[in-house]
């Protein structure tokens, strides 16, 4: 499929102004049709045979929305006055800390990398939720594609009748496909103990063949005297997509009670528990990327109190996770990372909380053959910001999680303009890699 | 104990009288009442229509192409409608429409539309995302929906855009008490709060108002268009080198305008200087007013033309020139575009007035469609490119949503409309739009449909929400208030698709209501509206 698509896009483009309605229209449709194309997943094979080694296929990122504290999750500082007295304990890595409401995932560190100085410019939850996960800031000329629709639109369909980018639990701003189309967009879902929305006909099954068949009758009579205009909306493809995927077995992929109550309450009885297991089970379908939310850490007021609240959630879902990925087998094949729009403020301010702080924060990655139990980075034990100079930036992790899932961070799409772009500007952090 | 029976008595009283004011069709709203011909009789208006369509007609006749024939009268009002409104019409207004003497249907129903304020509530909002974008941006200092409402006012009252224009880009002030000053807001620096990002705000001003991209030539000069220089773009960012927010809002500070040089980190100060007609812009001044006075300059042709092909997408869902912000500087122009873009400045930047002429051509009355009787006759992608027949393109989300929540309701759903309605619009229209997903700024690129929207219309909430039967609901009261088969079918097509059926359709679906009553005719009938509401006819302008 995506060999495809890249052809057409860029034999227009590179022409001159052939870039119009009807070639966006057929490129998109096309691309929005392969979700379930057979030749698409023909290319996809032959595609993988081709690129030899074992890079990572899916990406799980656990978003922190709002904003996580690395002083109480990953980078505690204990004893200094920017603790605020929050505790530090021992991972099963010597020499490497968490602070103590993780205690769980401390006994995973070996297979985690932790970058503790991430730097951006960005201090808005919008522009900072952007960059992290497109990998670039806001421009006003286009909107960037974010990293599970990069994948997708990179990396081969396989066998997937299910949408290969999902977001669990989405706040303002999911996962989406930006200049690459709409139809890279994530497919939102709530709390996986609830029903996955819009999959399920509202009437019984007579009743929606009765629909079905009505529509032709509206149709037939629309295509009168505009036959192929009708057909090059492929409207009617999309709606038997639609209706393939709703009927599809790869659905029980989001059911998770098809789990243990042993395995489901290792995860922990928390929507974010539910979610990570879940986006374990969709991995295994070849979904390409998972994004799971768990919101509640834009701790202005009560920050200790907050993150407690939320460590109590992210650390069993997290722990096992990683643990379930190890024992099936999965971990090389799926990079996670841990990241949130930014840090908090070192200072603690008067009503006991922190602000918003992109001058040194944490993003964690594992998994996808990224080495584990590293640190990479430091924070000032007395708060003072990281330089933009001296910290890591997110691009370089975009380009880190690229190049783990194979692909080559400066292959380049054409972005409206129209003009090249690269997938990351930054070139991938050896020391993760190695 | 009396006063209790009369308060009650009184209650239900209220509520019988509401219900059945709600059921009787209301007065006809004001702006459709006075309906005056003259300026669409003008000699000056009819000879502009003629020109373009002329522009069109001679290269169908140089290609022999035959032209899709004119559109029916309620093709054209669901365009118009949906490109002004956001919704498709309702069946009020399609009766009202339908009482009008033939000879002026369109041009009544157009100006009725521009007076509505619904029209200028949704031209505000599409405009807005040229202009501002929908990043909600600063905090403190941005505030997104005063700006809109303050541009649906401009546009209400149909202030000259050139004015309009200037006040954006000159703007001073706070941002609450003088909400243009937004448009400066928006770009202040994340991490300073003062200064402005100068580069977001030229290329605005180089998108929007000149529809150039002179921001592709930000980083380095640009790679397909070769006349764009990075000096040209520096030298309109610099223009607002000096713009700072204070504690007094906007204004003009002391500071300059330094880029750093990619390649020897050495920084340099840059003077305003504007990438084309050096002559139109005047030496002396406020960097940002002379920006204003160069922009908005009369001789300044890309900044009619811009808008021209602007209005244009926004009637047609598609420009005149693809991408809509990217219109040639140095090679010839569709002669539609030249002669609209000579009328909007002849008559001072009138912005009703260009839409109304654009809706008065005979391209954008045409069919979508060839009559299918005539042998021969094929839609070909020559038609398309030479507009000879009218455009297909897929509606913007809050189209659709629009649409469907127009099409649950008899009446129209404006801001006279009971408040609950207009509340349950808003929930639904956000929670609907986040499923179907926003084309966001780059809202006039074409996009394919896909899945998960197919899904959110087939089984979501919202449509579920809408057909389903209920007392108040359209599907149900046709159901049991046609008077017979044949009339429930035509009207739930009037509603869901502003058409008649075809006598296949006709017959097709009342064999689907024959004989049944009650609660398996209202079944029946929201059977009837999913089926029309899922339809590729539905969710596309056609």
């Amino acid at each position: 499929m995506e060999p495809l698509n890249q052809q057409t896009a860029r034999g227009e483009d590179l022409f001159g102004r052939g870039w119009n309605r009807r070639t966006w229209l057929k490129t998109a449709s096309l691309a929005g049709a392969g979700w379930l194309s057979p030749v698409a997943s023909m290319l996809a094979r032959a595609e993988e045979e081709r690129s030899g080694g074992e890079p990572a296929q899916s990406v799980i990122l656990l978003w922190m929305g709002g904003g996580n504290s690395q002083l109480e999750t990953f980078d505690p500082h204990p004893g200094k006055s920017i603790s605020g007295e929050t505790k530090a304990i021992n991972t099963n890595v010597a020499g490497v800390q968490f602070a103590d409401g993780l205690p769980l995932l401390a006994e995973q560190m070996d297979s985690l990398a932790i970058v503790r100085n991430v730097v951006t410019k960005e201090g808005d939850h919008e522009r900072g939720t952007y960059l992290v996960k497109t990998g670039y800031s806001p421009l006003p000329v286009m909107i960037h594609p974010t990293i599970g629709a990069i994948l997708c639109h990179e990396l081969p369909v396989g066998g997937a009748e299910i949408p290969r980018h999902v977001c669990i639990m989405p706040n303002q701003w999911p996962g989406r496909g930006g200049f690459l189309g709409d139809q890279y967009d994530a497919f939102k879902m709530g709390d996986p103990s609830g029903k996955l929305p819009d999959v399920t006909s509202r009437v019984p099954d007579d009743r929606m063949q009765r629909r079905l068949e009505d529509l032709n009758a509206v149709e037939s009579a629309f295509a009168r005297g505009r036959v192929a205009r009708v057909k090059a909306t492929l409207h009617q493809e999309t709606v038997a997509s639609a209706r393939k995927m709703m009927s599809s077995e790869q659905l029980a992929a989001f059911e998770v009670d098809q789990e243990s109550a042993e395995l489901r309450e290792r995860y922990g009885d928390s929507a974010f528990g539910r979610g990570c297991l879940v986006a374990r089970r969709l991995i295994e379908k070849g979904v390409r990327c998972v994004e799971v939310n768990l919101n509640g850490w834009d701790t202005h007021t009560g920050n200790h109190e907050g993150c407690k609240t939320q460590n109590k959630q992210l650390d069993p879902a997290f722990a096992s996770l990683i643990a379930d990925l190890k024992e099936r087998g999965l971990m090389e094949k799926t990079l996670v990372v841990c990241a949130g729009e930014f840090g908090r403020t070192p200072n603690i301010n008067p009503l006991g909380g922190r602000d918003h702080w992109p001058n040194g924060f944490s993003v964690v990655l594992a998994g996808g053959g990224i080495r584990g139990g590293q640190v990479l980075g430091e924070t000032d034990p007395e708060g003072s910001r990281v330089s933009h100079e001296q910290g890591h930036q997110i691009f370089d992790i975009h380009a880190t999680i690229l190049k783990a899932v194979g692909l080559d961070p400066t292959t380049e799409n054409i972005a409206p303009g129209p003009r090249p772009l690269k997938l990351s500007e930054g070139s991938p952090i050896a020391e993760l890699l190695g | 104990m009396w006063m209790r029976n009369l308060v009650f008595g009184g209650l239900c009283l209220t509520g019988v009288l509401v219900l059945a004011s709600s059921l009787r069709p209301r007065v006809t709203p004001e702006q459709w009442k006075d309906f005056d011909p003259a300026p669409f009789k003008a000699a000056d208006f009819k000879a502009t229509v003629a020109q373009v369509n002329l522009a069109f007609r001679d290269p169908w006749k140089r290609e022999g192409l035959v032209p899709s024939a004119k559109a029916d009268d309620l093709a054209i009002a669901r365009r118009i409608s949906l490109a002004l409104t956001g919704t498709i019409p309702s069946l009020e207004e399609i009766r009202l429409l339908q009482s009008r003497d033939e000879s002026h249907r369109i041009d009544w129903w157009m100006q009725g539309l521009l007076e509505d304020r619904r029209s200028s509530d949704y031209l505000a909002e599409r405009l807005a995302r040229s202009y501002v974008g929908v990043i909600n941006g600063p905090f403190l200092v941005y505030r997104r929906r005063r700006f809109v409402s303050w541009l649906s006012d401009e546009i209400h009252e149909n202030r000259p855009y050139d004015q309009l224009v200037r006040s954006l880009i000159d703007s001073n002030g706070l941002w609450t008490s003088e909400p243009a000053a937004n448009f400066i807001t928006v770009a202040i620096k994340p991490d300073s709060n003062e200064g402005v990002q100068e580069n977001v705000l030229a290329s605005r001003v180089s998108r929007a108002f000149l529809g150039v991209r002179l921001d592709c030539a930000e980083c380095h000069d640009h790679p397909f268009q070769d006349q764009w220089k990075q000096s040209h773009f520096n030298g309109l960012a610099a223009f607002f080198g000096r713009a700072e927010n204070s504690l007094a809002g906007v204004r003009d500070g002391k500071s300059t305008y330094e880029v750093q040089d990619r390649d020897t980190l050495e920084k340099q100060t840059i003077e305003p200087s504007v990438p084309f007609l050096p002559e139109l812009c005047p030496d002396d001044g406020l960097p940002r007013k002379r920006l204003a006075d160069w922009v908005t300059h009369r001789d300044n042709k890309a900044f009619s033309r811009a808008m021209v092909n602007r209005c244009w997408a926004l009637m047609f869902g598609r420009p005149l020139v693809e991408p809509v912000d990217n219109i040639p500087t140095n090679e010839p122009l569709p002669p539609a575009l030249e002669l609209l873009a000579d009328d909007f400045v002849t008559h001072g930047y009138d912005l009703h007035r260009l839409l109304h002429l654009i809706a008065a051509t005979e391209t954008f009355q045409l069919d979508s469609a060839v009559d299918p009787n005539v042998a021969g006759h094929e839609l070909t992608d020559r038609h398309e490119e030479l507009w000879a027949t009218f455009p297909i393109s897929r509606l913007r989300p809050e189209q659709v949503v629009g649409g469907v929540v127009q099409a649950s309701s008899l009446a129209t759903l404006d801001y006279q409309s009971h408040v609950i309605f207009r509340a349950v619009k808003a929930a639904n229209t956000a929670n609907f739009i986040t499923r179907y997903g926003d084309a966001g700024e780059d809202e006039l690129a074409e996009h394919g449909g896909t899945i998960p929207q197919r899904l959110v219309m087939m089984n979501g909430e919202l449509v579920r929400d809408r057909t389903q039967e209920g007392l108040l609901q359209a599907s149900t009261r046709i159901a049991q208030m046609a008077p017979d088969d044949a009339a429930a079918i035509e009207t739930a097509y009037l509603v869901v698709l502003s058409r008649s059926p075809t006598a296949d359709e006709a017959e097709h679906f009342q064999g689907r209501l024959a004989g049944l009553k009650g609660r398996d005719r209202n079944r029946a009938m929201e059977d009837i509206y999913w089926t029309l509401l899922n339809s590729t006819e539905f969710s596309w302008n056609h």
